[in-house]
């Protein structure tokens, strides 16, 4: 059953009991008689450390995958999902944790996709622009709908993904780790929408790695680990000390690094200016020397330069304007690679597409750019046996999970691939890092890994920019922060030299001394 | 998706269990039902089906003859195929193999009738080498293109087939046509023969079967090392699966795509060069055969793995040439031929793909018992 208008005569989903659900890959066995409820209304957040087993489940309730055992009632009464389709007929819609939307396809189009026409065999894409502009509208957003998804922000993809779910009849929500890719202040708005859909009789699963979060939105916890239920609580009665236990199975250290002396200077951008993709100023000048064995950190709100100002230092974006010296040396017009050779090394942002090859094994991928070096190589031949080597040491120094080196990393979990890119990264000892959002989607214990491995970099030498929304992050590690807003630079603090609140207010625009002052 | 290295080991490992025996069933099951099919047809058009499937079984496989000419017919397949293993993992589209071979062939032709003094041992190598880098000239222009101004490889590549075709017709009818033609007042359409010393070896007496068979299948483990154990091929398969990503571990992207797609025109050309030395020796007007769009297919068929591409050249020359022998044999339209081997192209496929997905369940299972026991 399709439908070009959303049918309201569907029944309402009571109460969804998934039991006993036991789910195997290749080599792994991703869920492990898991017991999982959810009563209409309630929000239900699912917690776990990567590679828990969190998304598996809940593509099981979505009909991606089915269960090798076990049930899934509805309203009391079982289902068996064989694809989406069946699910989305009884109102469960899921936001995956990678968007599924066709990028050169209008808003309207990506909403209609799959579904029939109320005038087959023409479109009726009037009538679909008119219901998303309503329910955008009810849950706070205004999409356009006939913008072209790549024109969108993630923040604004994932509301067209959330009224794709809507317009389907979505009663039951599934959301993985909506989170991850937003900015704060996307968050909040986010969730002004989420408590929105709740109080109209929506009940939403949310996936997170972050406890703030799951203390802030949900009812209830549910907490797996190494595909196992730990527990189930009510959130009003546990505390994020509590979760972390039982997540991660242990306490999770609180880091709290000591001030270097900082070497000379390692990296030093001035004057610099560049473009953005739409054509507008992105960078209007950039000043900045990073020492070495010194963490720089970059606030602002995303969208003010931030990944403009990493792609240029990378050198995949065009300068207009200004240079850039690492260890003194002019590096503006190197090239990419030449950037990597002389000792550059950067963890780009959108790391499943720019930093992964999907298809290539665990090991591949630790090769990417190093799959030439002598080290690796005999002549044009890849030495497997050294490689081997090497990324078996990765893999267990970073704790990530795969069943084997020759897995593709398609088969890992979202957090393991990232854990595995930021472990080539930083296992190669560069002279300046560049990290953007190093610890997006990754559990608490890799975050906690990740920066340590930072700091460890720092008092080797290392120079280490630092980009990140996460304020918290910035904050903790860096030795300066530098806030950036519209493409300027507002100022640098030191570390405690400001508080988050001042760093607050120059990241909306004011400026240092009047900051300060405040 | 094409065969991974992982599922190579994979099914290396299953070998000798029940599934192997079920894995090597199911392509010749699917077979089986692409002749069923073509049996209906053959009833409708009031053909034996039983005597026209002995006649291309028996063409193809039942004599010496049979089986010499199903292996000439498979190697310049399998020349192409190995070229576009390596153009489509790169995700290029090359068309252009008929255009790559004309010119493979067109070089091959000039070479030794301009050099017909050297020795054998020198002239034979040489002139596959020239036959290799005239196809890859043909395949660097699109590959260039592309790299530099974005231009649709499709489009280019099937431009270039359109030009060798008229430069071979130009050539064939002036500069390189037989003098004995020209004095006989004949004038074909064909150039001198080659001098003799340029022959590729005869295998068989009395046969065409030539040692350019030999040569294509060592290229083909040649392009397997390639592909999946050095710096080069590594780049071209990133290159292919994740451009973003390769551009970000600083691979040039565009570069490695005109590589791949120069490679591939010079293995289409080998291919052109061995036809004229080893079939013809001399060129002729549809030396092609049509071997620049079947040799896709085969690779196709054959998972773009250039090993598993000997089977599937094989399978499409008996093909070839059984469809051939059956035609005159019972007289039925070449384009009944056609439809056949498309249906058998259609089953084997899509059977190849159901055991795949079979083989994911069964191993899914075992690792559930695995952790069960333990
Ligand atoms: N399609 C698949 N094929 C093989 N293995 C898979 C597949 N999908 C998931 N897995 C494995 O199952 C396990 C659980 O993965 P899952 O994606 O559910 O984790 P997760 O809890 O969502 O983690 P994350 O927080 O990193 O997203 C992982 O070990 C992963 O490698
Ligand atoms: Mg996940």
């Amino acid at each position: 059953m399709a439908h070009g208008v959303p049918t309201n005569e569907k029944q309402q989903i009571q109460r969804v009991e998934m039991c006993n659900i036991t789910k195997c890959f290749p080599g792994v066995l991703a869920n492990d008689r898991v017991c999982f409820d959810v009563n209409q209304g309630e929000v239900h957040a699912l917690l776990g450390e990567n590679g828990a087993g969190k998304s598996t489940l809940m593509r099981q309730l979505y009909g991606l995958y089915r269960p090798d055992e076990g049930e899934i009632l509805i309203n009391g009464r079982p289902y068996t999902f064989n694809s989406p389709a069946d699910a989305i007929e009884v109102g469960i819609g899921m936001i995956h944790q990678h968007f599924m939307l066709v990028p050169t396809m209008t808003v309207a189009e990506n909403v209609a996709l799959g579904l029939k026409s109320s005038r087959e065999p023409m479109l009726d894409l009037d009538k679909v622009s008119a219901r998303i502009r309503e329910l955008s509208q009810l849950y706070g957003s205004i999409i356009d709908p006939s913008a072209y998804v790549w024109q969108l922000s993630v923040g604004e993809q994932q509301r067209v993904e959330i009224i794709k779910a809507l317009y389907r009849g979505a009663s039951l929500i599934i959301l993985d780790e909506p989170t991850a890719v937003l900015t704060p202040q996307e968050v909040n708005d986010l969730f002004v929408t989420l408590k929105r859909m709740v109080k109209d009789g929506h009940t939403l699963i949310f996936i997170s790695h972050k406890l703030h979060e799951v203390m802030a939105i949900s009812n209830r916890v549910t907490v797996l680990r190494d595909g196992c239920l730990i527990g189930t609580r009510l959130t009003s009665e546990v505390t994020r000390n509590e979760l972390v236990k039982m997540m991660v199975g242990r306490d999770v250290r609180q880091l709290n690094p000591q001030p270097l002396k900082s070497g000379p200077v390692r990296l030093e951008i001035q004057g610099l200016q560049a473009m953005g993709d739409r054509g507008t100023e992105a960078l209007r000048g950039i000043n900045l020397q990073i020492h070495g064995g010194e963490i720089v950190g970059l606030a602002g709100v995303s969208g003010n330069g931030q990944r403009e100002l990493a792609e240029c230092l990378a050198g995949v974006r065009k300068t207009n304007h200004g240079t850039i010296l690492m260890d003194s040396v002019d590096i503006s017009f190197m090239p990419l690679k030449q950037r990597i050779d002389s000792g550059l090394a950067y963890i780009p942002e959108e790391r499943m597409r720019d930093g992964a090859v999907r298809e290539f094994s665990v090991q591949e991928n630790v090769f990417l750019h190093d799959h030439a070096s002598p080290k690796y190589t005999h002549g044009i031949f890849l030495d497997f046996a050294r490689m081997r080597v090497f990324a078996s040491e990765l893999v267990k120094n970073f704790n990530v999970k795969t069943p084997g080196l020759d897995t593709p990393i398609k088969n890992l979990s979202g957090g393991n691939i990232q854990k595995l890119i930021m472990a080539r990264e930083l296992s190669r000892q560069p002279k300046v890092l560049i990290a953007a959002q190093p610890t997006r989607g990754v559990d608490i214990g890799a975050t906690e890994y990740i920066h340590q491995r930072l700091l460890q970099q720092r008092e080797e030498g290392i120079a280490i920019f630092l980009i990140s929304e996460d304020l918290d992050e910035i904050c903790v590690l860096s030795d300066r922060i530098a806030v950036l807003y519209e493409g300027r630079i507002m100022g640098i603090v030191e570390r405690n030299e400001a508080t988050v609140e001042q760093i607050g207010l120059m990241m909306a625009g004011i400026s240092m001394t009047e900051a300060m002052q405040r | 998706m094409p065969p991974e290295k992982e599922e190579i080991a994979v099914r290396t490992r299953r070998f000798g269990s029940p599934g192997m025996f079920f894995n090597a069933l199911l392509p010749l099951a699917g077979m089986l039902l692409a002749l069923l099919i073509g049996a209906v047809m053959l009833l409708i058009l009031k053909v034996n089906p039983l005597t026209a499937y002995a006649e291309m079984v028996g063409g193809a496989l039942g004599s010496v003859s049979g089986i010499t000419q199903t292996l000439v017919k498979a190697t310049p397949l399998l020349l192409v195929g190995l070229g576009i293993c390596i153009a489509f993992r790169a995700s290029v589209i090359n068309i252009g193999g008929e255009g790559q071979i004309i010119v493979g062939a067109l070089a091959a032709t000039w070479f030794p009738l301009t050099f017909r003094m050297w020795p054998g041992w020198l002239l034979v190598p040489s002139t596959l080498l020239v036959g290799f880098a005239a196809g890859a000239a043909w395949g660097f222009i699109p590959g260039i293109l592309k790299a530099r101004l974005k231009v649709n490889e499709i489009l280019t590549t099937v431009m270039m087939n359109a030009i060798a075709l008229q430069l071979m017709n130009l050539l064939i009818r002036s500069v390189l046509m037989d003098p004995a033609g020209i004095t006989a007042g004949t004038y074909l359409a064909q150039s001198e023969r080659l001098p003799e010393q340029s022959w590729l070896t005869r295998l068989v007496p009395q046969t065409l079967l030539h040692t350019g068979t030999l040569i294509a299948v060592a290229l083909a483990v040649i392009v397997y090392i390639f592909l999946w154990r050095t710096t080069i091929g590594y780049r071209i398969r990133a290159v292919g699966l994740n451009p973003d990503a390769a551009r970000f571990s600083g691979i040039n992207v565009p570069f490695n795509q005109a590589l791949s797609l120069t490679l591939a025109g010079g293995f289409a050309g080998i291919a052109g060069a061995v036809e004229v030395l080893g079939v013809q020796h001399r060129l002729l007007e549809g030396i092609t055969s049509g071997y620049g769009f079947s040799g896709i297919v085969a690779a196709l068929f054959g998972g773009l793995h250039p090993l598993g591409t000997i089977p599937a050249a094989l399978l499409f020359g008996g093909l070839l040439v059984g469809g051939d022998k059956m035609q005159r044999a019972v007289q039925v339209p070449n384009s009944l031929i056609d439809a056949i081997l498309g249906l058998v192209v259609l089953f084997v496929v899509g059977s190849a793909l159901w055991s795949r997905r079979w083989a994911a369940r069964r191993q899914m299972a075992a690792a559930k018992n695995q952790k069960e026991l333990g």
